[in-house]
């Protein structure tokens, strides 16, 4: 048992120290004055200096360094996994938000899932283009298919050597700014709905496709994106057609990078016991209101839980084994609990907490406002609870999955 | 980071795990529960032999020299067993007290005793009150010539009837700060004057009200220093918290396990129960409740075996356990249903632990405020 707590570099045998350092340099010399800030200074949210940190990643591809453990011969830089750990906690420590899939080195799921299945041809065509820095956004979710991604409706007809796509997808992040769109389309109309599904790549730039902002209550970026007869190649098609829904649920398990940058409700706490002892009312300290005491000391409880949690998958990746359900138990954690710290900021700051982050009066700079509005969303996007909740406890305690009825998609 | 036992560790645990379900059944758990004395003599003897009682003692005391990490994998053992008996009150509050704070004198006496099983002892520390705060402490002790007189009453005093020794936390002076003036003596049970009685409590842990009627006791069996026991004794509990918080995470697991279980075998509207969503997500918030449970405990004990400060992490991990082990009884009857709650079934032999045991060296609002002394608030 060894609960040391690591530092980014603690265990750098030598060599990767000089490697470490050789990219710290390089770090430190490519990035514009915006991106040398710190977090806070810069503005946290994700989409904050987009512009700066997209021109930062393109200079990262061209040393081959957004997929730096590829071979060369698919755009990358042939470097070691360790390697990559240490250009992506580089990357992290500095507080650098890369957008979409860039984040993870890896190519994000297009890249692992090109890699595994896709033809010699689409592997030569396209594992270069994402290295040099082609954005792919994921277009799953759409209006009558969100967790029960299945039921999703945009078809796509062959037509000689296309298909000729209709339809829409909805909370399409990153498709403003992304070249190439990752789409599951339905291609057989009368199958049990997961067995008609395909995976395709389109191209953003295709005549057809229209792309509308979604105004979120938190201000984060989101679009809806219609495909209005769009022709996309038949050679874009990962995957046998009506077998896009396996390659999926296999692409989503691949390795996640926990470069261990902090997350939002860690830091709030820590900012709310400082605010605490710094800020009276009623002629005493906050931090003398037992009602605060005893919140931000669960607070500060659930977040070690986080912290460890997070540190328990990493040590089951480092062992070689697969993380299997601990990265749905964390994802429920960070949600239920960073929304638990969120409301428990609120309570705190009193009447103060409904002051948005631009009023002279706001404390915290208004970031407990702010997230509190953004925490909403994490309890079901990207998958939601009681989704993860049906999986671990099938997983990790074999229970039976619920019965599905798998129908076909109702016109 | 490594959340693993080490080999001799998973074989300690193994080893206690295949002897708790053979010399432990439920059977004896629920005999003991209407035991006066509650403590199996022929189990306590063989887990004696197998080192178990001196695990923590320094072999020069009759121990093994074992650390908290070794520690706790048997206490996740003895959780899941439901393991009645003196081991919380003998070996972790009696014995890890004198190890702390008794002289050399009284190690040599005293632990060596406590290993081969042959001595009980307990602590009495809570009043009336029931409060762990050293301002409560209002049982006195009066010297005179070369002895003291001990008057109080003390209660939750656990496995007083069959102890050999109790060691009586006591106020000897009024300090400037209720911590001070605090001392602890080492009380015959057969002592003229003091009287103890059991208390039927929920978990059956035969909990005692003492009642201390003008004891003699010498000076000479004053354990550490006169009016300094507070600090001592804080230590004592603090290792005594780790285990407890361990004991919890290992019957929280087999609640867990018997739960899933059930859920796999009951067949309700023509399917497993298990197969409806609620039940799936009842299961996956206790497999959470847990994993906080036992990374809290697991952090806590290595730091205190690397000799690290630790008091943040012991509060968070008792505060945390002891709301975690509780909602995961309540939802596994909930999950059980009418057959668990009836005495035939064992979920609710778990049910009363995990309230007995939230309670006792603090809760999670005792806890949460320790921790937000921690933190500087």
């Amino acid at each position: 048992m060894d609960f040391k707590e690591y530092s980014v570099g603690q265990f750098d045998t030598e060599e990767q120290k000089k490697f470490r350092k050789e990219v710290s340099d390089w770090i430190d010399a490519n990035i514009n004055s915006t991106l040398a800030q710190s977090p806070e200074e810069r503005g946290e949210s994700a989409d904050a200096n987009l512009t700066e940190s997209k021109a930062f990643g393109l200079k990262l591809a061209a040393r081959g360094w957004l997929t730096p453990s590829w071979p060369k011969e698919y755009g990358g830089a042939g470097l070691s996994a360790d390697q990559r750990h240490i250009i992506a906690e580089e990357v992290a420590r500095r507080g650098i938000n890369l957008p979409g899939h860039w984040a993870n080195f890896q190519g994000g799921v297009p890249g692992p899932t090109l890699m595994k299945f896709g033809t010699d041809e689409q592997k030569k065509e396209w594992l270069p283009k994402i290295s040099k820095g082609a954005l792919f956004a994921l277009g799953y979710t759409e209006p009558n298919a969100g967790t029960d991604l299945a039921s999703l409706q945009m078809r796509a007809v062959p037509d000689g050597d296309d298909y000729i796509v209709n339809g829409q997808k909805m909370f399409s992040s990153g498709v403003h700014t992304a070249d190439y769109h990752w789409i599951l389309v339905r291609t057989n109309p009368t199958a049990p709905k997961h067995k008609g599904i395909s995976l395709l790549m389109a191209d953003l730039k295709s005549p057809g496709v229209t792309i509308q902002e979604m105004h979120t209550i938190s201000g984060m970026k989101t679009h809806e994106i219609f495909y209005d007869n769009v022709r996309v190649p038949k050679k874009n098609r990962i995957g046998p057609e009506d077998g896009g829904w396996g390659i999926t649920r296999e692409a989503l398990s691949t390795e996640r990078v926990s470069v261990g940058a902090s997350p939002w409700a860690t830091k709030i706490t820590e900012d709310l016991i400082k605010y605490a002892k710094e800020t009276e009312r009623d002629g005493k300290p906050l931090c003398k209101d037992p009602f605060v005491r005893q919140s931000l000391a669960q607070c500060t409880i659930e977040m070690n839980i986080l912290r460890l949690m997070n540190a328990r998958i990493g040590w089951l990746v480092d062992k070689g084994e697969s993380p299997a359900w601990t990265g749905a138990a964390s994802k429920v954690w960070e949600a239920e609990a960073g929304q638990r710290v969120a409301n428990a900021g609120m309570q705190i700051l009193g009447l103060s907490c409904q002051l948005e982050p631009t009023s002279k009066w706001a404390p915290l700079k208004g970031r407990v406002e702010l997230g509190y509005r953004e925490m909403v969303v994490r309890s079901f996007g990207g998958g939601s609870d009681e989704m993860m909740k049906s999986l671990i406890a099938t997983i990790a305690m074999g229970l039976p999955r619920e019965p599905q009825l798998a129908m076909p998609v109702k016109k | 980071m490594n959340f693993d036992f080490n080999d001799e560790q998973k074989m300690l645990k193994k080893g206690a795990r295949d002897f708790f379900e053979k010399e432990c059944p439920k059977s004896l758990v629920r005999q003991m529960a209407e035991d006066e004395k509650g403590n199996p003599a022929e189990l306590w003897q063989k887990m004696a032999q197998l080192g178990w009682l001196g695990l923590m003692y320094p072999e020069k005391y009759g121990g093994s020299g074992g650390n908290m990490i070794d520690l706790i994998a048997l206490e996740e053992e003895m959780g899941r067993a439901c393991l009645p008996g003196a081991f919380f009150s003998t070996v972790l509050l009696g014995g890890l007290f004198i190890l702390n704070s008794g002289s050399e004198e009284q190690k040599q006496d005293l632990l060596p005793r406590i290993a081969d099983g042959k001595a009980i002892m307990t602590l009495a520390l809570t009043e009336t009150s029931g409060s762990y705060h050293a301002a409560s402490i209002e049982t006195k002790a009066v010297a005179d010539k070369d002895d003291y007189i001990i008057s109080g009453t003390k209660l939750y005093v656990p496995d007083a009837l069959i102890a050999d020794y109790i060691i009586c936390i006591a106020r000897t002076k009024k300090g400037t700060a209720p911590e001070d003036g605090i001392t602890a003596f080492l009380v015959d049970r057969k002592a003229p004057g003091l009287k103890c009685t059991l208390l039927k409590t929920i978990a059956y842990d035969k909990l005692c009200e003492v009642v201390f009627d003008k004891v003699k006791v010498s000076k000479k069996n004053i354990v550490g220093k006169l009016d300094q026991a507070w600090g001592p004794l804080e230590q004592t509990l603090q290792q005594v918290r780790i285990a407890r918080c361990a004991e919890m995470v290992g019957g929280a697991q087999k609640v867990l396990e018997m739960s899933a279980d059930h859920t796999k075998e009951r067949i309700v509207f023509d399917r497993a129960l298990g197969s409806f969503p609620v039940i799936q997500h009842y299961i996956a918030n206790m497999v959470m409740d847990i994993d906080g449970s036992r990374f809290l405990t697991y952090e806590a004990a290595w730091r205190f075996s690397e000799g690290m400060p630790c008091s943040k992490e012991i509060a968070m991990a008792k505060a945390w356990t002891s709301e975690a082990y509780r909602r995961v009884t309540a939802t596994g009857h909930q999950i059980y249903g009418g057959i668990g709650f009836t005495v035939e079934s064992d979920m609710h032999l778990y049910y009363r632990r995990a309230k007995a045991w939230e309670v006792t060296l603090g809760d999670g609002n005792f806890e949460r405020e320790a921790l937000a002394k921690e933190l500087g608030m």
